[in-house]
């Protein structure tokens, strides 16, 4: 075995393991923390039915967004569908067989790519040219579209240029979650494109990447609208109904 | 026009979006408050010596207690759909103004110290240490938010920038930084029972002279009664109604309809204040504290059901949290909800046909409607979403033949604050409200100017002192705000008006 797939093997490792050990803490720590008070933003669901509506049209269709900003939201979108196909289409590495629906995205996927990196480039414009978003931007905020640009970019050159050797590249992930590791090809884009990706793994739980786990527990958006009928009392503000 | 010591900007057809211009409101900055202030309310009474410690321990206490705090500052991806929508912005250009700038200057220094990023690459996420120009920039800039949640509606996340204000005013407050306008009003609460600090006999004497003002306009004895005991209705209403235009004529509008329906009501000493600025400064402990008064009076008193009057984040307190601060309401009389909006009363009544109105009594006017922001975006009025957007313009309509809304991206969920909510009401802060209110008066200019429309109708007491002080500075007069239940009051014929001489109306005063 090379020197450089048990590298990788072991930047996979570690990135999973931070990956799902850091998301899962923070989402811990957002179950834990109580909302002592309803503050839906209303008009708000009075149902729970209608809660998992809200919430439904939020993370598929960046319902607020839209209200907010029509380009940013066309951008913003186009990039998280994209991405959502691309990652579909990446499951293939990591089944065998593979399923027939992920077998059926396999051409979208591919196209999917690029609507993923013109998203990006339209949201890294608008955060360059739009003196508002210019002035509320970190450089951090910057890197974060350049190395999911670069990720796209890099893939889409396997997809399209510099094609590399999936089968070899699908038996390297297979056998990683068989502990039994295979040889990963040498191909740089492809070396590029891996260490990116899991560069992402890595930063997720410590960025602003929670916002995907952060919507679903955000209270103006998950709370049912019954204050009125049902009483909604925290844990922590219960000591104050004993005095 | 009123006179201005600052630039009072032009109207325009439509609010544009500025460029941003750094520091336009840097000097901006309410009265600090003093020991008398503060102790009542149960904070230090000056800025404590070992303040950075205790900063840091107050935000890492909120952490722990606010689900909307932690999440809010871990999960801006810094859009910038805010950045345009908070009409302090608009007002000033002052790009820390914008919605998620505000929230920055308290994600900064938490990013620094509760977040691995801002711990080892501040540069790079942003982060930076808590100094003391940090604190009064939170100072100021935490006291430019009227906690309106107009920013919350468009972020994808639902971050709510008044959640972050009120949090911010927690920790200035815990640490003896608090503001002066809002903590000598609540420590008045505390120990008077409201806003303005007007005791019982002041009270009735007021009441009293509504009962002979409304007995001399309309021939009929509508009462005006104070801690009356088993009542069905306790009212709870901003003290602003006792003694402030346009508000008092609201109350006499909300006595007549009571009379007209025939229930018995009260107003009560101890809970004589509907507002509740524990919300504004995030304050958990003091909100419950005046909630109490409010149940500790429906006790006393009681009474069956409890309604409060025109007031908007009053309402947001009441539909919102009373339940949780101070409930539950199971000795009330479960066939109602608990708490009543006025309006909700109101539309009952006419829906049942229990008003004679006559709409040609506001024949002179031209209405529209300004929602105020916490009964737009923090609750309901009705059993509908949404109902707190119809139910005022269903009575208001049921009072007046002449109605015109604002254009649709100012009203409703969208609508602007008035620009002096969230605890600004207050003169220190006069630049700030008078800027702060351009997007509404442009979009009430706009119908001004297109429909002819000569007033128009609120349903908050902050709302209608804001804009009878604010509006002279853009050419329009004080007169021009009213209460939606003094259109009520208008409108009503009472059962036996004008059964004596009908032109006796002219000789009061
Ligand atoms: S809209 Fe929300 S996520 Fe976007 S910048 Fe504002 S607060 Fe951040
Ligand atoms: S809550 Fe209102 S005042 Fe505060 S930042 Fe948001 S839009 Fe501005």
């Amino acid at each position: 075995m090379s020197f450089l797939t048990v590298v990788y093997a072991l930047l996979f490792y570690s990135a999973t393991a931070v990956l799902v050990i850091g998301v899962g803490r923070k989402i811990y720590i957002f179950a834990k923390a109580p909302a002592p008070l309803k503050i839906p933003t209303t008009p708000a669901p009075t149902t729970q039915t209608g809660v998992i509506m809200r919430m439904f049209r939020e993370v598929v269709f960046f319902e607020s967004l839209f209200k907010g900003a029509k380009w940013t939201w066309l951008f913003g979108w186009v990039f998280h569908m994209g991405l959502f196909l691309v990652l579909l289409r990446h499951v293939r590495y990591f089944q065998d067989p593979v399923w027939f629906p992920i077998e059926l995205i396999q051409p979208f996927g591919a196209y999917a790519g690029f609507a993923m990196v013109a998203g990006l480039a339209g949201l890294f414009g608008r955060r360059m040219l739009v003196d508002r978003v210019r002035y509320i931007s970190a450089p951090s905020d910057y890197l974060m579209l350049i190395l999911l640009m670069l990720i796209g970019l890099s893939g889409l050159m396997m997809t399209f240029v510099a094609h590399t050797d999936i089968v070899a590249v699908k038996k390297f992930f297979l056998g990683l979650m068989t502990l039994s590791i295979s040889e990963l090809p040498a191909d740089p884009v492809l070396l590029v494109h891996l260490a990116l990706v899991a560069l992402l793994m890595l930063i997720f739980p410590i960025s602003k990447l929670l916002h995907a786990p952060g919507i679903f527990f955000s209270p103006t958006r998950n709370q049912v609208d019954n204050p009125r009928e049902r009483r909604h009392l925290a844990e922590w503000a219960k000591r104050f109904e004993q005095q | 026009m009123a006179k201005a010591d600052f630039e009072v900007p032009e109207l325009q057809e439509y609010t544009e979006v500025p460029k941003y211009v750094e520091g336009t409101m840097a000097h901006s900055s309410p009265y600090v408050a003093k020991p008398d202030h503060q102790t009542p309310l149960g904070f230090p009474g000056a800025l404590v010596p070992d303040w950075e410690e205790k900063t840091l321990e107050a935000m890492g206490d909120l952490l722990g207690k606010y689900r909307s705090f932690q999440v809010y500052l871990d999960s801006c991806v810094k859009c910038g759909a805010c950045t345009d929508k908070c009409h302090y912005y608009l007002g000033t250009s002052d790009p820390k103004n914008m919605p998620v700038a505000r929230q920055d200057l308290l994600r900064k220094v938490y990013r620094r110290y509760f977040t691995f990023a801002g711990k080892f690459f501040p540069k790079l996420v942003g982060a930076v240490d808590l100094t003391r120009e940090v604190l009064d920039e939170w100072y100021s800039y935490f006291h430019q938010c009227s906690q309106c949640r107009r920013c919350s509606v468009f972020c994808p996340y639902g971050i709510d920038t008044a959640e972050i204000s009120m949090a911010a005013r927690e920790i200035l407050d815990r640490i003896g930084y608090g503001q002066k306008y809002c903590n000598e009003i609540i420590a008045k609460v505390h120990k008077i029972g409201n806003n303005l600090g007007l005791p019982g006999p002041a009270i009735q004497n007021i009441l009293d002279g509504l009962e002979e003002d409304v007995l001399d306009d309309t021939g009929v004895a509508v009462k005006f009664p104070l801690d009356v005991k088993g009542v069905d209705i306790l009212l709870v209403t901003p003290s602003a109604d006792f003694f402030a235009e346009p508000h008092i004529d609201g109350l006499i509008g909300y006595a007549k309809v009571f009379h007209e329906c025939g229930v018995s009501w009260t107003v009560s000493t101890k809970a004589s204040e509907a507002g509740n600025f524990g919300m504004f400064i995030g304050s958990y402990e003091n909100m419950r504290r005046v909630s109490m008064r409010i149940r500790e009076a429906a006790i006393e008193l009681g009474v069956k059901r409890i309604v409060f009057g025109e007031c908007g984040h009053a309402w947001r307190v009441a539909y919102a949290f009373l339940n949780t601060l101070a409930g539950p309401f199971d000795f009330l009389d479960p066939n109602y909800p608990v708490p009543q909006h006025i309006l909700e009363f109101t539309w009952d009544a006419i829906q049942q046909g229990k008003l004679n109105l006559d709409k040609s009594a506001n024949d002179d006017k031209v209405l529209t409607f300004h929602d105020s922001c916490n009964v737009a975006r923090a609750t309901r009025m009705g059993d509908k979403p949404g109902g707190q957007f119809e139910i005022p313009r269903n009575v208001i309509k049921a009072v007046c033949n002449n109605y015109v809304d604002m254009e649709a991206d100012t009203i409703k969920e969208r609508t602007f604050c008035c620009g002096g909510g969230g605890g600004l009401l207050t003169d220190d802060l006069m630049e700030l409200r008078v800027k702060g209110a351009i997007p509404r008066i442009n979009a009430l200019n706009n119908v001004v100017q297109e429909h002819g429309v000569t007033h128009m109708a609120a349903i908050c007491a902050i709302c209608k002192s804001q804009f009878t002080k604010v509006i002279p500075y853009y050419g329009f007069e004080m007169d021009q705000i009213v209460s939606v239940h003094q259109l009520v009051s208008n409108a009503i014929l009472l059962t036996g008006q004008g059964e004596q001489d009908d032109d006796d109306g002219e000789d009061d005063e």
